[in-house]
């Protein structure tokens, strides 16, 4: 209907279904500016505010909290001043919930691919639109594809879309095809090469950053263009009490604090996140190959290599995004980028500056892309 | 690559790559190979519910078919181990460890102890706990309060397939002797299981559902009646904390009193009879070390200090329901401070 936007429950990452209600930040008749946060949702792995996409005045609050929704379900209403309420109710009387995305339950388009390279097996997403050149997305250290949990799903609505689960993290194969950047940069250019994708837009956060710096300088015709997240690799720091004690940490009570670093608002750590990193490091072998890999790249809380600094001579368009409270690494390692980068700092964000301020650096990230 | 599985499912791959990984773990039980090699049997029984159904196949003579009688095989276990095997001895059902009491409380559970730390007993007793099997009352008793109350032992009794995996390949790495209490009624019980393997540690409950107003302390069967009262609690606005304890020995008591300083109301539910239960335990221990927090008297859900009945109506009643916990909850919200 003309002059109505719907707001609807967001879809968090590959595996939500359903999402909880929990508050409304706005009351009806409230002026909304897009990225105003508008109401919180719950799901079962996170907890954050749902951003308004678009502009529009707050007409209707359909969904009320602790109201337990799938994904795209109506939550509330936007409309201009002179659409009536006759109008807004049809609207709302009219709303069917649309179906989750056609295929996801098929062998056709399963949620989550393998694909083995060598000796090691990949868990990989891939969304989006089958034509163009796709976004890789890589995470960092100790990270796994569900990192991107805010941005695949965005992404993929312009692009065709890849994430992976690196060796030896989340459900990949506990096993490294070796500890230097240049060892996993290449194994990257052989899971593309597997997957047959010439050539990506490299998405990087943290380590993945420095990985995907490292193929821009090894191999550049892989690499469209390349966006650098909270990125090692451009400078020498990096928290050591984090890496140490993320390796180091078997429960629950020691786990929690240290992933609350990655956050500027700690409470985004919930119960989910601490099982989920745990149920990773409780593998075996997983620990023993942390201390390994950041031993080989980040012993002692100094980075050995730093791709980054190099970047200029590739002439890659480079787009370089920081929290400004990264407790892992300083944000003043984004003054490295190399000249001509697009560079943005955000406030109120941490390391995790691509779930803390999702919105803004998924649309830093789709016009970056777009070229 | 995590898929579902069962809890049985999940219990036979646990052993399975221990055995791979570890050539001093062997399994010895009643009629776990029994069947193999006789006319017309191709594989072995794998145990009277077919647990380990498939792991004569493929480790052959690691695994020992044992005479009926538990004090020789129980006993022939904790010997092995005290020389440096990794045993796994299958004790059918937990009711007839009556037999083989002195080879487990008097020996396996002492001997790090009186032999200055230098003697190690690493034995999993594997059995099976619970009512609802319709196996009257010599099969079907929750005697994991009389295994916790040792000094010496570990027990553990896991709810769902993911923790039996974890606590299972714990148990047999674990240097000290381990009762493994499965509960029959969850084998079946379905659940995304990881391929590899991984540990879970021993002392770490987990808080299985969040909520404000009043914590359950469970563990076992007792865990889905527990989740189950808080479905139907949530739809009266109640929200209820369950803490699954997944070890009784050693005990997470700083989980447990997280949650009651944060909730202030306390329920234990536990399917062994009510005294000297884990409920108890919980009890006592919660009222000692965080008695301020408490808004109200603690409730206990357990079944009625009888044997579990034959009669499959009268079994029904006795094990608590959902229903019975979430009274419970509703007595505790009534009463005290707020």
């Amino acid at each position: 209907m003309a002059g109505i936007t719907p707001i609807v429950m967001p879809k968090w990452g590959l595996s939500m279904e359903k999402g909880t209600v929990t508050e409304w930040l706005v009351p009806e008749g409230t002026r909304i500016e897009v990225g105003m946060a508008i109401l919180e949702v719950e799901t079962d792995k996170i907890a954050k505010a749902v951003e308004a996409p678009d502009p529009g005045t707050l007409r209707r609050i359909v969904a009320n909290a602790g109201e337990l929704l799938p994904v795209k379900a109506l939550l509330g209403v936007m409309a201009e001043p002179e659409v009536s309420e006759g109008d807004i109710d049809a609207y709302v009387a009219e709303y069917v919930t649309p179906a989750a995305d056609e295929g996801e339950e098929s062998d056709a388009s399963p949620e989550m691919q393998r694909i083995d390279i060598g000796d090691i097996s990949i868990r990989y997403a891939r969304r989006g639109k089958k034509d163009g050149i796709p976004v890789l997305f890589i995470h960092g250290f100790g990270g796994d594809l569900d990192n991107w949990l805010f941005n695949i799903d965005a992404l993929a609505e312009q692009s065709p879309v890849i994430a992976l689960d690196l060796p030896g993290h989340g459900q990949s194969t506990v096993r490294l095809p070796g500890t230097s950047l240049a060892a996993l940069a290449d194994f990257i250019v052989s899971f593309m090469k597997a997957l047959d994708v010439p050539q990506a837009h490299i998405v990087g956060h943290s380590m993945g950053g420095a990985i995907g710096a490292q193929i821009a300088l090894d191999q550049p015709e892989r690499v469209a263009s390349l966006a650098l997240i909270a990125s090692a690799g451009l400078g020498d720091e990096i928290n050591a009490g984090y890496t140490d004690g993320f390796i180091s940490a078997s429960s629950r009570r020691d786990l929690k604090p240290v992933l609350e670093q990655l956050f500027s608002d700690p409470s985004l750590v919930t119960r989910q996140i601490v099982d989920d990193v745990l149920k990773y490091k409780r593998l075996d072998g997983v620990t023993e190959l942390l201390a390994t890999l950041s031993g080989a790249l980040f012993g002692g809380g100094r980075q050995r290599e730093k791709p980054g600094l190099r970047l200029a001579e590739t002439g890659k368009r480079v787009l370089v995004l920081w929290g400004r409270e990264d407790r892992i690494l300083p944000v003043e390692h984004s003054t490295n980028a190399p000249q001509g980068a697009i560079v943005q700092v955000f406030d109120q964000a941490g390391h995790m500056v691509q779930m803390e301020r999702a919105s803004d650096v998924n649309r830093m990230l789709g016009s970056h892309v777009a070229g | 690559m995590a898929r579902k599985i069962s809890l049985k499912q999940a219990v036979n791959e646990a052993i399975d790559q221990e055995m791979t990984r570890d050539p001093l773990v062997i399994l010895m039980g009643e009629d776990i190979v029994g069947g193999a090699g006789g006319s017309g049997e191709m594989d072995a029984w794998g145990g009277v519910l077919g647990v380990t159904k498939g792991l004569y196949a493929k480790h052959g003579d690691r695994l020992l078919d044992t005479p009926l009688s538990e004090s020789a095989y129980i006993g022939a276990a904790i010997g092995a181990a005290a020389c440096g095997m990794r045993p796994i001895a299958e004790l059918m059902f937990i009711d007839f460890l009556g037999v083989c009491l002195d080879q487990v409380y008097n020996q396996a559970a002492k001997f790090k102890y009186m032999f200055g730390g230098k003697a190690q007993t690493p034995v999993v007793i594997r059995t099976m706990v619970g009512a609802g099997f319709r196996a009257a009352a010599q099969h079907s008793q929750m005697l994991t309060p009389l295994v916790t109350h040792i000094p010496g032992l570990k027990v553990v009794c896991p709810s769902n397939p993911y923790d039996t995996k974890g606590l299972l390949i714990q148990s047999i790495r674990d240097n000290d002797p381990v009762i493994f209490c499965e509960h029959k009624n969850l084998y079946a019980l379905e659940g995304d299981v990881p391929e590899a393997s991984y540990t879970i540690p021993f002392g770490e409950a987990n808080v299985v559902r969040e909520g404000k107003h009043a914590s359950i302390v469970t563990y076992g069967l007792m865990v889905h009646r527990s989740l189950e009262a808080a479905e139907l609690l949530s739809k009266e606005g109640i929200e209820v904390e369950v803490v699954d304890l997944r070890t009784l020995s050693p005990l997470d008591m700083d989980t447990v009193l997280d949650s009651v300083t944060k909730t202030g109301r306390l329920v234990c539910v536990d399917e062994a009879n009510p005294r000297c239960s884990i409920a108890a335990d919980v009890s006592a221990q919660v009222v000692m070390q965080a008695f301020g927090a408490l808004k109200a008297g603690i409730e206990m859900v357990t079944p009625p200090h009888v044997p579990v009945p034959f009669s499959p109506a009268l079994e029904d009643l006795y094990i608590p329901s959902g229903a019975q916990i979430a009274a419970a909850v509703r007595k505790t919200l009534q009463k005290g401070k707020n």
